[in-house]
C-alpha cells in the first residue's frame, strides 16, 4: 500500500499550483462578481495541455492518470470553484464518453480540439422534468434516415452556450434507460439555442443553464455507442466525473481552511490571536482531518479508475464524503472569521456559496448513498 | 542564436526567512524557487529560441535541491541544464558566485548570458557585471527590451526616469528587468518532457580555480549582521466632512512632499 504521489504528480500539481495562484487568485472575487465566463483563463489553461489533461497523446492531450486529473482540479477549486467546474466538466463528463465510447473516427474528428481547447467541452443529461430520474428524460431522437432529429430542452448545463460540443443525451426508443442514446451536438448546428445564464447562488462566472433542441439535425454517425446505451454512457462518464467533483470539493475545503488558518493568526481579541483560543484551534483540526480525508477517498477512487477496477462505489462515496465536508468546512471558515466572513469583500463567503453546488449536481448526495447502497447490496 | 541562462534558487519571496548564525539565510527551513527575475531571463532566452532558432542552456550554482529549479526552467522549455554544486561552494559571495559561473561558462558553446536583473534574496544585483567582466564581455544590464539585429544585441537600458539604447556585439552578458515580457508557465507537455532532458552536475574540481576562491573561504564581501526591516510606521488618517476638504487635504499632502 502506498498513498504516496508519484514525481511526476507532484510536479503537475506545483505547476497547476503556481498557475492557479499567480494567474487565477487574483481574478477569482471578480469573475465571481461579474459573472462572467473567464475566456483568457479557460485558455490559459488551455496553454498549460491542462484541457487534454487525460486525452491519449495520439489525439494531442497528455494521457495523463485520474490521480493527476483530481490533483489539477482541486488546485483550482482552491482558488475559484467557477473555474474548476468550468475546467472539470470539460475534462470529464464533456470529453470522457468520447473517449470510453468513441470509433477511431468520432475520436479524430473530436479529441484533437478539446485538448487543445479550441473545442470546450458540456455534458446535457438534466432536463426541467428529469433531474435525480434521469431515465425518465424526454428530449427526443428520431431517426430519418442517415440522421437524427433532436427535440427538446436540456436545463441546468455547465458550459451553456461557451462550450463547442455538447454530449446530449435523448430518446431514439421506448420509456425508461434503454430507450436513451447519447449523441454529440456540435456547436452551430442548426436548430440549437441557448437559454439565458440561471442565476446561480455561487460558481458565478460558469454559466449554467438551457440548451434547446428545435429540429436539430445530427448525422447518426455522431451517436456515442450503440443505440439504447446512452444512459450507460452517461452513467459511466458520471463515476469518473464524480472524481471530478469530489476534487473539487477537496479544493473548496483546502482554500477555505487555509484562509481560516491564516486569518485566525492575524486576528487579535481578548489581546491574543484569536488562533490561540481552544475553541478555534479544535474547529481547524476537525476541519484539516475531514479535507484529508476527503482528499485520500478521491484519491482512492481515482487510483481505482486508473487501474482498471470497478470504482462506481469508491467515486459515489468520495463524492459525498468530499462535498458533504466542503459544505461543512466553508461554513465553518466563515465562522472564524467572524462578521467578516459575512460579508463579500472578504473572499472565504465565496467558497461556502461555491460548496453548496457539489452536493447537488453529478447526482444529489441523497443519490450518492443510492448507489453505494445498490453496490453494495448487489450480492455479487 | 545559443543562449545560457544564469538561474538561481531562492527562497520564496513571500515566505519570511531565518537566519543562521553566520548571517545566511537558511534556505532549508522554506520553500524555495527560481529567482522571480530569472524567470524573465529565462521567457526571453526562449524566445529567442522561437524567433532566431538555437538552444537555451539552464546553469545554475546551487545545493543539490536546486535541480528542481532547473527542471522547472527545462518544463518552460529550455534544452539543457548545468548544475555547479559543491559543498566547497556554500557561502560563496557574488564575486566569486560570477567566478564560479564563467568558469562552467567556459565549458559551453553561447552567444548571449543572460540573468534576471538580481536574486530576490540577497539583492546585490552584482553578479551580471562581475559576470561580464570575468568573461571579458560587454555587459548590458537593466534591459526592458532585447533585440537581436546584424550581429548585434541591442537593449533599451532601464534608468531612472527612461531608458538608454545600448547594444555590443555578442557574446554578451544581459540582465533583464521585471515586466520585459509575462513568462510562460511550464505545460503538462513541457513537464514530460523535462525529464527526458539533460542536466550535467560540475563540482568544484571541475572548475579549474584555487581552493580558496570561493565558498566561504574566498568571500570578498562579508555580511556582518542582520536587521529585520523596520515595521511600516501606520499611515496618517484624515477624514474630512467634504469632498472639497478631502481634495485640499490630497494637494497639501502632495505638495508636502514634493510630488506637485
Ligand atoms: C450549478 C449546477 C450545474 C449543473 N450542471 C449540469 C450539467 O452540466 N449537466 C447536467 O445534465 N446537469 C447539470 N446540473 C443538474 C444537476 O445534476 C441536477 O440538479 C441534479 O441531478 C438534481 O436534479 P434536480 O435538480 O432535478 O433535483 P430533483 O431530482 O428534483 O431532486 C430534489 C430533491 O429530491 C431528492 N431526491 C430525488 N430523488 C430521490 C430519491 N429517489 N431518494 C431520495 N431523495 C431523492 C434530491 O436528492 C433532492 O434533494 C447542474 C446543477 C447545478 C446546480
Amino acid at each position: 500500500m502506498n498513498v504516496e504521489l508519484s514525481e511526476d504528480q507532484i510536479m503537475i500539481r506545483d505547476a497547476v499550483r503556481d498557475f492557479a495562484r499567480s494567474a487565477v487568485q487574483p481574478r477569482a472575487a471578480e469573475i465571481d462578481r461579474s459573472g462572467e465566463f473567464p475566456a483568457d483563463l479557460v485558455k490559459q489553461a488551455a496553454s498549460l495541455d491542462l484541457l487534454g489533461i487525460v486525452i491519449p497523446e495520439q489525439y494531442g492531450g497528455t494521457g495523463l492518470d485520474h490521480v493527476s486529473f483530481a490533483l489539477f482540479i482541486e488546485e483550482i477549486a482552491a482558488v475559484s470553484g467557477a473555474l474548476a467546474v468550468i475546467l472539470d466538466v470539460h475534462t470529464s463528463v464533456g470529453s470522457e464518453p468520447i473517449l470510453d465510447w468513441g470509433t477511431d473516427e468520432q475520436k479524430a474528428r473530436w479529441l484533437p480540439r478539446m485538448a487543445s481547447g479550441e473545442l470546450l467541452g458540456a455534458f446535457a443529461l438534466t432536463e426541467p422534468d428529469s433531474g435525480s430520474d434521469a431515465a425518465s428524460l424526454q428530449t427526443a431522437a428520431e431517426r430519418r434516415g442517415s440522421e437524427y432529429v433532436l427535440n427538446g430542452t436540456k436545463t441546468f448545463i455547465t458550459n451553456m452556450g461557451e462550450a463547442g460540443l455538447y454530449i446530449v443525451m435523448a430518446r431514439t426508443g421506448g420509456p425508461g434507460a434503454r430507450g436513451i442514446s447519447a449523441f454529440v451536438v456540435e456547436n452551430g448546428t442548426e436548430g440549437l439555442r441557448f437559454g439565458s445564464p440561471m442565476h446561480k447562488m455561487g460558481l458565478n462566472g460558469s454559466p449554467t443553464g438551457e440548451v434547446i433542441f428545435e429540429d436539430v439535425v445530427v448525422p447518426a454517425k455522431h451517436m456515442l455507442g450503440p443505440e439504447g446505451s446512452g444512459f450507460k454512457v452517461a452513467m459511466k462518464a458520471l463515476d469518473s466525473g464524480r472524481i471530478g467533483i469530489s476534487a473539487q470539493a477537496v479544493g473548496l475545503g483546502r482554500g477555505a481552511l487555509d484562509l481560516a488558518v491564516a486569518y485566525a493568526q492575524e486576528r487579535v481579541q481578548f489581546g491574543r490571536p484569536i488562533a490561540q483560543f481552544e475553541g478555534l484551534q479544535f474547529m481547524i483540526a476537525d476541519m484539516a482531518t475531514a479535507v484529508d480525508a476527503a482528499r485520500l477517498m478521491t484519491w482512492q477512487a481515482a487510483a481505482a479508475c486508473d487501474r482498471g477496477e470497478d470504482f462506481t462505489h469508491l467515486a459515489a462515496m468520495a463524492k459525498l464524503f468530499s462535498t458533504d465536508t466542503a459544505m461543512w468546512v466553508t461554513i465553518d471558515a466563515v465562522q472564524i472569521f467572524g462578521g467578516y466572513g459575512y460579508i463579500k469583500e472578504f473572499p472565504v463567503e465565496r467558497f461556502m456559496r461555491d460548496a453548496k453546488a457539489t452536493q447537488i449536481y453529478e447526482g444529489t448526495n441523497q443519490i450518492q448513498r443510492i448507489v453505494i447502497a445498490r453496490e453494495l447490496l448487489r450480492g455479487d | 542564436m545559443n543562449v545560457v541562462v544564469c538561474v538561481k534558487q531562492v527562497p520564496d519571496t513571500t515566505a519570511r526567512k531565518e537566519f543562521l548564525p553566520d548571517n545566511r539565510i537558511n534556505r532549508a527551513a522554506v520553500e524555495n524557487v527560481i529567482n522571480p527575475f530569472d524567470e524573465y531571463a529565462i521567457e526571453e532566452a526562449l524566445r529567442l529560441k522561437e524567433s532566431q532558432g538555437g538552444s537555451v542552456t539552464i546553469l545554475t550554482m546551487g545545493p543539490p535541491s536546486a535541480e528542481d529549479s532547473i527542471r522547472k526552467a527545462l518544463a518552460m522549455g529550455a534544452d539543457s541544464g548545468v548544475l555547479v554544486t559543491d559543498p566547497a561552494l556554500e557561502g560563496s559571495d557574488a564575486w566569486s558566485t560570477a567566478l564560479v559561473l564563467s568558469r562552467a561558462l567556459a565549458r559551453l558553446d553561447y552567444d548571449l548570458v543572460m540573468t534576471g536583473m538580481e536574486s530576490t534574496d540577497a539583492r546585490t544585483g552584482l553578479v551580471p557585471a562581475a559576470l561580464a567582466e570575468q568573461l571579458k564581455l560587454a555587459s548590458l544590464t537593466y534591459a526592458s527590451r532585447v533585440e537581436i539585429a546584424d550581429g548585434k544585441v541591442r537593449v533599451n537600458r532601464q534608468i531612472p526616469g527612461g531608458y538608454q539604447e545600448v547594444e555590443a556585439v555578442y557574446p554578451a552578458v544581459v540582465s533583464v528587468v521585471k515586466g520585459v515580457n509575462e513568462p510562460r508557465y511550464p505545460s503538462l507537455k513541457g513537464i514530460m518532457a523535462a525529464k527526458r532532458k539533460e542536466i550535467q552536475k560540475l563540482g568544484f574540481s571541475d572548475l579549474d580555480l584555487p581552493a580558496d576562491s570561493a565558498g566561504k573561504t574566498g568571500e570578498k564581501a562579508k555580511a556582518v549582521e542582520v536587521t529585520p526591516r523596520p515595521e511600516k510606521p501606520a499611515g496618517e488618517v484624515i477624514r474630512p466632512d467634504s469632498p472639497e476638504a478631502a481634495a485640499g487635504a490630497i494637494a497639501d499632502f502632495l505638495q508636502a512632499h514634493k510630488f506637485i
